[in-house]
Order: structure tokens, then sequence, then C-alpha cells
């Protein structure tokens, strides 16, 4: 190999910035595109495509499954704009956020520093325990919660067994609790990975920080605060960020649930997007699409704080990573 | 010729530290000697502690013990025994009648054939785009990986109604390869990545090695590069098995005209709407659905936790 061939070759390999031109990169990397080509044409069709075609196909009228609609504007969101259900089911995703993900992140976080704990027996299996609803079908799960929480089942029992409760009450057919039944579960369902996540950055503090805590007389209160929590921030930050878009996506726990009802109690955005789009007699494929635009800036909105947020973080606490 | 002292030690320092960081990655996920029973006893805090989490375990797995019950129980029981868990005599029909009346041998069929396609087509082509993102430069990296970055969260509901539009267009609206497509085509860009940064930190001279004896890109790949990455692939496998499996807007969606096309996620929905008052059939069929997840995850328990945790610390 000439010392010629030998840089042509290692000039693709990243590190070493090509003086190429243009034109002879790109005949002479086809082969990359190749490669390339099931991810390009797969992810252009499938994610780019609909990205782009959303915002298109929120200004037209298109009724059912009619071969393309007509432009009307921003009709559509004046529509939604004014639509009481449409900001039911905005509010309804809002609340569920803001109960279910603190709520997740916050119990995933304390389950975690017990189960990290060298004195706690049997962590394996209670690891394990806790990990189990995660791998389990969310459609499957919504439909055998609707038997839990129903006013015979067992938990409705279980409370007035414990005089918490005056008489039978099914949780996911009342207005009151229906959306609070689909926190609850959410929470259930999806606590075990979140605290994995736990598990691994709390497994990214160095014993020895831990040990020289001991050695000065550091409380376990005091070490958490102020050693622990600290260098968990940039943590936090990526951790609700994940658990923040997994909210937004709890279709198939709240559709097999309860459908959104009753009465559009905890009709979520996804489930007001399916249901105007494939659900109603009558399909509007143009206003559901206004309706999936504003929660996808919404979606990217929370990203983007929390990207922001986590930038800030990593920032603050200096030497991490 | 001597060698400078630093380029022998620091393949070694490395070497050492490989070693180290393998070790603490290695203890993190186990669970540590139970010396805990012993301390317990002698520290009541400890055993408080020990005692709530169990309890909260149990409240964990409870659902799961539940339906098992119910699946062997009359329907009146399910409603009349509240937390009882043993059925008085166990119907084991519920399970042959939620088999074979309601079709769920076809939506078991369908699970496999769609997540098999799925897995295999995020396997292929993430491992290819991943390879070349990795271990090159080219023109419009950096495009393509902006465009990843900018999608990465992207909303399931945000996509669906052009998803169904595409694929009715191209007339793959009510088949099982519209369904894996639809899955496993767009998205997915954590299996991309973590093969890119797998195989970024592999020597270059594998390539250089393999080139001189005259091997293509391809056999490159394929023959060197991908057996190398098992690891990655088996992580990339089990972590889209489980998204595959419980997947359930898309396949609801697109078989909504096509019932016979349906999923186990997707079958048991129609299970409600169609049987309304067979409760115990539904709890039979649940557990049917549920027992292949399970069964993976047990076996491979501690490769799914290691594989999440991974991808997290990156």
């Amino acid at each position: 190999m000439t010392a010629l061939d030998e840089s042509r070759e290692l000039s693709t390999m990243s590190a070493r910035p090509s003086k190429l031109g243009l034109w002879r990169r790109l005949r002479r990397d086809w082969w990359i595109y190749l490669f390339l080509l099931p991810t390009i044409v797969g992810y252009g069709a499938y994610t780019v495509y609909p990205l782009v075609a959303s915002w298109w196909f929120a200004f037209l009228d298109w009724p059912g499954f009619a071969d393309s609609g007509t432009f009307i504007g921003v009709e559509n969101f004046q529509r939604l704009v004014g639509d009481d259900l449409f900001w039911n089911a905005f509010t309804n995703s809002l609340i569920f956020l803001v109960l279910a993900v603190p709520l997740r992140v916050g119990l995933a976080l304390l389950l975690a520093i017990l189960l990290n704990r060298k004195r706690t027996p049997f962590k394996g299996l209670l690891r394990t325990l806790f990990f189990l609803p995660v791998v389990t079908t969310g459609a499957i799960i919504g439909v055998v919660f609707t038997l839990l929480l129903d006013a015979g089942g067992p938990i409705s029992v279980a409370l007035v067994g414990a005089g918490l409760l005056d008489s039978p009450a099914n949780f996911v057919a009342s207005t009151d609790t229906s959306l609070l039944a689909g926190v609850a579960v959410w929470v259930w369902k999806w606590l075990g990975i979140t605290m994995i996540y736990w598990l691994a950055a709390l497994q990214t503090i160095p014993d020895e920080v831990h040990e020289a805590a001991m050695i000065d007389g550091a409380k376990p209160w005091q070490e958490f605060t102020r050693i622990t929590m600290p260098l968990l921030i940039p943590f936090l930050v990526i951790i609700t960020l994940i658990d923040t878009v997994g909210a937004l996506n709890v279709f198939d726990l709240m559709y097999t649930m309860t459908g959104g009802g009753p009465s559009f109690s905890s009709e979520v955005i996804e489930i007001f997007i399916f249901r105007t789009a494939f659900g109603a007699t009558v399909p509007q494929l143009g206003y559901a699409s206004a309706a999936a635009v504003l929660f996808g800036i919404l979606t990217m909105g929370i990203a983007l704080a929390q990207a922001v947020g986590l930038r800030w973080a990593r920032r603050a606490t200096g030497a991490m990573k | 010729m001597t060698t400078p002292p630093t380029t022998t030690t620091a393949p070694a320092a490395a070497a050492q530290n490989a070693g180290r960081n393998q070790r603490v990655r290695g203890r993190a996920l186990r669970p540590d000697r139970p010396d805990g029973l012993r301390t317990l006893i002698r520290r009541p805090g400890s055993l408080m502690i020990f005692a709530g989490l169990l309890i909260l375990a149990l409240i964990w797995i409870y659902p799961f013990i539940w339906l098992v019950s119910a699946s062997l129980k009359t329907q009146p029981e399910i409603f009349g025994s509240g937390l009882g868990l043993i059925p008085e005599t166990p119907v084991w029909e519920n399970y042959t009648r939620a088999w074979t009346v309601v079709g769920f041998d076809r939506y078991f069929l369908n699970s496999v054939i769609i997540t098999g396609g799925t897995v295999a087509l995020i396997v292929i082509r993430s491992a290819l785009a991943g390879y070349v993102l990795g271990r090159y430069d080219f023109i419009g990296k950096k495009l393509l990986i902006g465009i990843f970055l900018i999608t990465f969260f992207l909303p399931e509901g945000y996509t669906i109604i052009p998803v169904v539009q595409l694929t009715d267009q191209i007339g793959l609206l009510n088949t099982h390869l519209g369904v894996i497509l639809g899955l496993g085509a767009g998205g997915q860009v954590a299996a991309t990545l973590l093969y890119a940064g797998y195989f970024r930190g592999l020597p270059k001279e594998l390539e250089e090695c393999a080139r001189l004896d005259g091997a293509g890109h391809l056999r490159i790949f394929a023959q060197i590069m991908l057996p190398l990455a098992w690891p990655i692939t088996a992580t990339v496998i089990i972590l889209n098995f489980l998204f595959a499996w419980n997947v359930y807007l898309l396949p609801l969606v697109f078989t909504l005209s096509e019932p016979a096309l349906r999923t186990l996620a997707v079958g048991m929905s129609a299970f409600i709407g169609e049987y309304s008052t067979d409760w115990s059939g539904l709890a039979a069929a649940a557990t049917i659905s549920l027992i292949p997840v399970m069964a993976i995850f047990i076996t491979l328990q501690r490769k799914f936790v290691d594989s999440i945790a991974g991808a997290v610390k990156q």
C-alpha cells in the first residue's frame, strides 16, 4: 500500500479533515451512503415526512379517508382555540404531567436509594419485582386495572375493609377519580425503569466520596443533601425529561383503562387526536392534525426547556460530565 | 531502540482503568452479598426499611397474582371474592375459551410476526447506519445527527396521521409489512446511537488489516464489525422486542378495518367490546399475552437491567 493510498483510506476515518473536493469525496464515499440508505429512506418516510406533513394537514379540511383535503388556512387552529374539549384534553395532559412525573421521579429515587444500600437484603429480588410491570403490555395493564379498580374489585373492597372508604367505589367510572386512577396506574407501571435510571446514576458516584463524608462525620441525611443530591442534579434533569415524554405518551394505558371517560374526564391529548382522526363517525384528519401540531409544540417546548436546564445544571455542578 | 515509557504505560493504564470500570459496573447492579439478614436483626431501622420495601413490593406484584387467580375463577367469583386469591375450583376452561373463541391464536401469531419483523428491521438498519456514523466522516453527517436529535422525543400521537396516510398510499395499510415498516422504519434513534458509540471505540487496525487482505466494505461490516458488536445487538434486540410486543396505538389504528391483523395488545381491547361480560375469559387471555414477555424478562433480567442502565449512563 503506497503512502498516498494509505492517507486516502485513513482520511475517511474521523479526526483528520479531508482536503478532497466535494464531488470526489461523494464519489469515494458512495458506499457510506449505501449503508445509510435504509435509515435515510425509512427515517425520511416515517419520521421526517410526518413531521412536516402534520403541519400541512393542519391547514386542510380533510374529512375521513378522502384522497386529500382542501386548504382552509388557520381555520382548524381557530376552531381548536374555541373547542372546550380540546382545552379539556390539554388541561388533563398537563394535570397528568404535574402529578405523575414528580411522583414517578421522586418515588423512584427513594426506592433506588433504599435498594442501593449495602445493608438491604434481597435487593436483586426486590428490583426485579418493581421492574416487572415495566415489561408488561400497557394496553393489557389498562384492561386489568379496570377490573382491579371496579367497585367489586379488590382495591375497593380493601379500602372499605380498612375503613378508608364508606362505600364501594368504581374509581375508573367516576369523573372525580378517573384521571387520578390513570396517574396511579401509570406511576405503578413505570416506576421500575426510573428506579433503574436512578440506580445507574447513584453508581456514578465513587465510593470514595461516601467514605470521605463518613470520615468527616456526615450524618446520612447531611450526606444526601450536601453530597449525593448535588451530584445527581444533571441526572434529575435528564430523567425528568425522559419521564415527561413518557407521560405524554399514555395513550395505551388511558385508552384501555378509561377510554378518556367518563364524560371526557380523563381524555388526554393523544386520545383527543385519536378520537378526532380515527374514532369518530366522521373522522376529521385536518382538525386532528392541527391538535397534533399543538401537541408536538408542547412536547418540543418541554424537551427544549429541560435541555437548557440540563446545560445549566452541568455548568453549575462544574466537573460533572 | 528504546520505547518511550509513555507508550507502554498508556495501554497498561487504560487496561487497568477498563478493568476497574468493569468491576464497578459489574458490581453495580448485582445484589450485594446478603450480609443484610444478620444486620437486620441488629438494626431496627434497617428492619423497618426492609419491611416497608417488602410491603411495597407486594403491592407491585399483587395485580399479576390477582390476574392469574381471576383467570381461574368463574365470572361471579371474580367480583364477589374481594382480595381473595384462591379460586374455589380452578376453571381451566377459561383458557381454552380465550384461546379458541376470540381468535387469540391468530393475534398471537400476528404479534410474533410483527415483533420479529420490526426487531430485525431495526437491528439491520441501525447497525449499518451506526457503523458509518461511528467510524467515518462524510458529507451530511452533521445534518443527519441533527435530524436525529430534533426528532428524538417526537411523540407517537404526533406522527400517526401522516404515517397512516402514507401507508395507505403505498398500499400496505392492511398488511403485516405495513405495520412492521410503521414501527421499525423511522424513529429508534437510540439504537443507532448505541451502535455508533460502540463502533467508534473499536481500533482502526481491524479494518486496515481486513482491507489489506482484500475484504470489501460490506464484508468487513458483516464478518468483522457486526459480530464484534454482539453486546449492542443483544441490547437493541431486547429493548425493541419490548417496544414492538407492547406497542398499541399504531397497530390499533392500522387494524381498525382489519381485525384479522390485530396483535395481542390490540386484541385485548377488542375482547372488551365484543365480549363485554366475559371477564374471566379476558383474564385468561391477558395471562396468555403476558407470559412471553415475563418469561423472556425473567431469563434475561440481568441483561435487561444492565442495558437500560448502560444506555442511561451514556
